[in-house]
């Protein structure tokens, strides 16, 4: 059975569920360098609740993007560890979408098709992917149209503006209804008025699929806007030194930015951040 | 008033054919012109028109070798597909293939491949055979190594989102590994399919009883200049084909590519 595609406005099941889904346990890693271990993460212990969207902020080189790669558990965490609904995560998770600053659409692929890979290769949809195929390509058309890109279904990545293809890869990394969506930068490169854009529709997505969602991001009014909870890690060796919920209503609207209430959490982040 | 667009016709479809075609016939005029100004004797370069009377006096000779050379080349050619392929995707894959076969094939590769031939007549005779092996034996390579190169390429996100979907290695290949590695062996084709030419002709003006560079040296020996140009043009031509056949091939099965 294909899971139905969440709707924001009724409560949810995966909502209400109020135990972590993701717990980190003292994590810490290191890096040989020069001979001798580089400590790159100190400690980094905190949950992480069903549906809640968080995101991690810091200085280049605290260990930011490791820390994804330590949850999707393509490389488990050497230090401490990190439990998934208290399971060790030690290989890699297979519920979870993934997108990086780089899109990686695959160029002999059309959007449509891009967009659909997820569900060729996760149970269950790939046990009844020939059957239902109507049924995913109405799903992928959905997700596309949710993200303004449903005239473009037919194009090929190099036929797509920048902004359009990562819209693509968001897609991607949702149409299989992950639990974890892990978000590496994924709009470093777009410019800003793109990247504003791009924050309405990501979260759009995010509600209606209601997961998890971290964020590694250097922008912190790209972390304030998407947020419920904002993690500022320290320069290396890093640690979390200062978290931020974010109370605001959503759908948060592009106007917020301009609010009190935006600019105080943001002024908030901004004086954590140091400088190395 | 000038009627003929010239920049809509050079960028137009049909300049890919006309222009080659003015070059070519604009370089034999020259060279025959030079020819005439300079009283070239004909055993020295002969004139265009020289050698393509000598391409009709001799055309069942040419033909008859010409064949030769082809399916010579066709099946070493062939054959250096079906194992660059196979041993790029192995040193591409497995580190420890990649470790122990590499170093072996850059050694191997540098040996010019005109001294292996007498070897392969020894062991072969004067035949068709090691003209075979020394077309494989030059064409193979490019092609493995570009299918490695294809494999290794494949950007590390694309794996990363791969296994994040807990992707089996069959999987990541049918999906990525494989149509990522495709741009990649057809550039080795078009390099590879002269490398085989080069190297059958090699072979068979070394050591055999047929095929175009047999007939170049008889030819030469005879003094009969005429007759081993013809056939070095036949050779070009050959080779030509071939190559816009891959092109074709290329942007009918990558249209993709960019």
């Amino acid at each position: 059975m294909v899971q139905p595609i969440v709707d924001p406005t009724s409560p949810d099941s995966r909502s209400l569920d109020t135990a972590p889904l993701l717990e980190f346990d003292r994590v810490g890693l290191e890096y040989p360098f020069e001979g001798s271990m580089r400590r790159i993460i100190e400690e980094v212990t905190l949950s992480i609740r069903p549906s809640e969207f968080v995101s991690f902020v810091g200085p280049s080189g605290c260990g930011k993007t490791s820390i994804l790669r330590m949850v999707s558990g393509l490389s488990p965490a050497p230090i401490g560890q990190i439990r998934y609904r208290g399971q060790k995560i030690n290989k890699p998770l297979k519920n979870v979408g993934i997108a990086f600053q780089n899109p990686v659409l695959l160029p002999w692929r059309n959007t449509l098709n891009n967009v659909m890979l997820p569900l060729e290769i996760v149970q269950p949809y790939k046990r009844t992917f020939n059957q239902q195929k109507e049924q995913y390509i109405r799903m992928a058309q959905d997700l596309l149209s949710t993200v303004r890109l449903q005239d473009f279904q037919k194009q090929y990545p190099w036929q797509l503006s920048g902004g359009m293809r990562q819209r693509a890869s968001l897609c991607r990394a949702l149409i299989h209804q992950p639990e974890i969506l892990l978000l590496d930068e994924p709009f470093g490169a777009l410019d800003a008025f793109t990247r504003e854009e791009m924050w309405t529709m990501l979260q759009a997505l995010w509600m209606r699929v209601k997961c998890v969602g971290i964020l590694i991001t250097h922008d912190l009014r790209e972390a304030v806007f998407l947020s419920d909870k904002v993690y500022v890690m320290s320069p290396r060796p890093s640690s979390i030194i200062y978290t931020e919920t974010i109370d605001l209503p959503r759908p948060r609207t592009l106007e917020m930015e301009l609010s009190d209430e935006f600019n105080h959490y943001f002024s908030n982040i901004r004086r954590h951040i140091h400088h190395n | 008033m000038k009627s003929f667009n010239l920049e809509k016709f050079f960028a137009s479809k049909s300049a890919a054919f006309v222009l080659p075609f003015i070059a070519t016939v604009l370089l034999f005029a020259i060279w025959e012109l030079a020819v005439i100004l300079l009283k070239i004797p004909p055993f020295n370069l002969p004139a265009p028109t020289n050698i393509f009377q000598s391409m009709v006096t001799f055309a069942p000779q040419i033909l008859a070798n010409s064949l030769r050379t082809l399916w010579t080349t066709m099946l070493g050619f062939a054959l250096a597909v079906l194992v660059g392929v196979i041993l790029g995707f192995m040193i591409g894959y497995s580190r420890v293939a990649y470790l122990t076969m590499y170093p072996l094939l850059v050694a191997f590769n540098t040996i010019p491949k005109a001294a292996i031939v007498p070897l392969l007549a020894i062991w072969f005779g004067a035949n068709a055979i090691p003209a075979t092996i020394t077309a494989f034996l030059l064409a193979f390579f490019p092609i493995a190594v570009n299918v490695a190169l294809g494999l290794d390429t494949v950007e590390p996100e694309m794996k990363d989102v791969l296994r994040s979907l807990g992707a089996t290695q069959v999987e990541t290949f049918q999906k990525v590994g494989w149509p990522h590695t495709l741009p990649y062996i057809f550039a080795s084709l078009k390099i590879a399919a002269s490398f085989a030419f080069i190297g059958t002709v090699i072979s068979e003006s070394v050591a055999s009883n047929a095929g175009l560079g047999y007939l170049i040296v008889q030819a030469t020996a005879d003094f009969n200049v005429p007759l081993a140009f013809a056939a070095l043009i036949v050779l070009a031509i050959m080779g030509v084909i071939l190559y816009g056949f891959f092109v074709f091939l290329e942007k009918k099965v990558i249209y993709w590519a960019r």
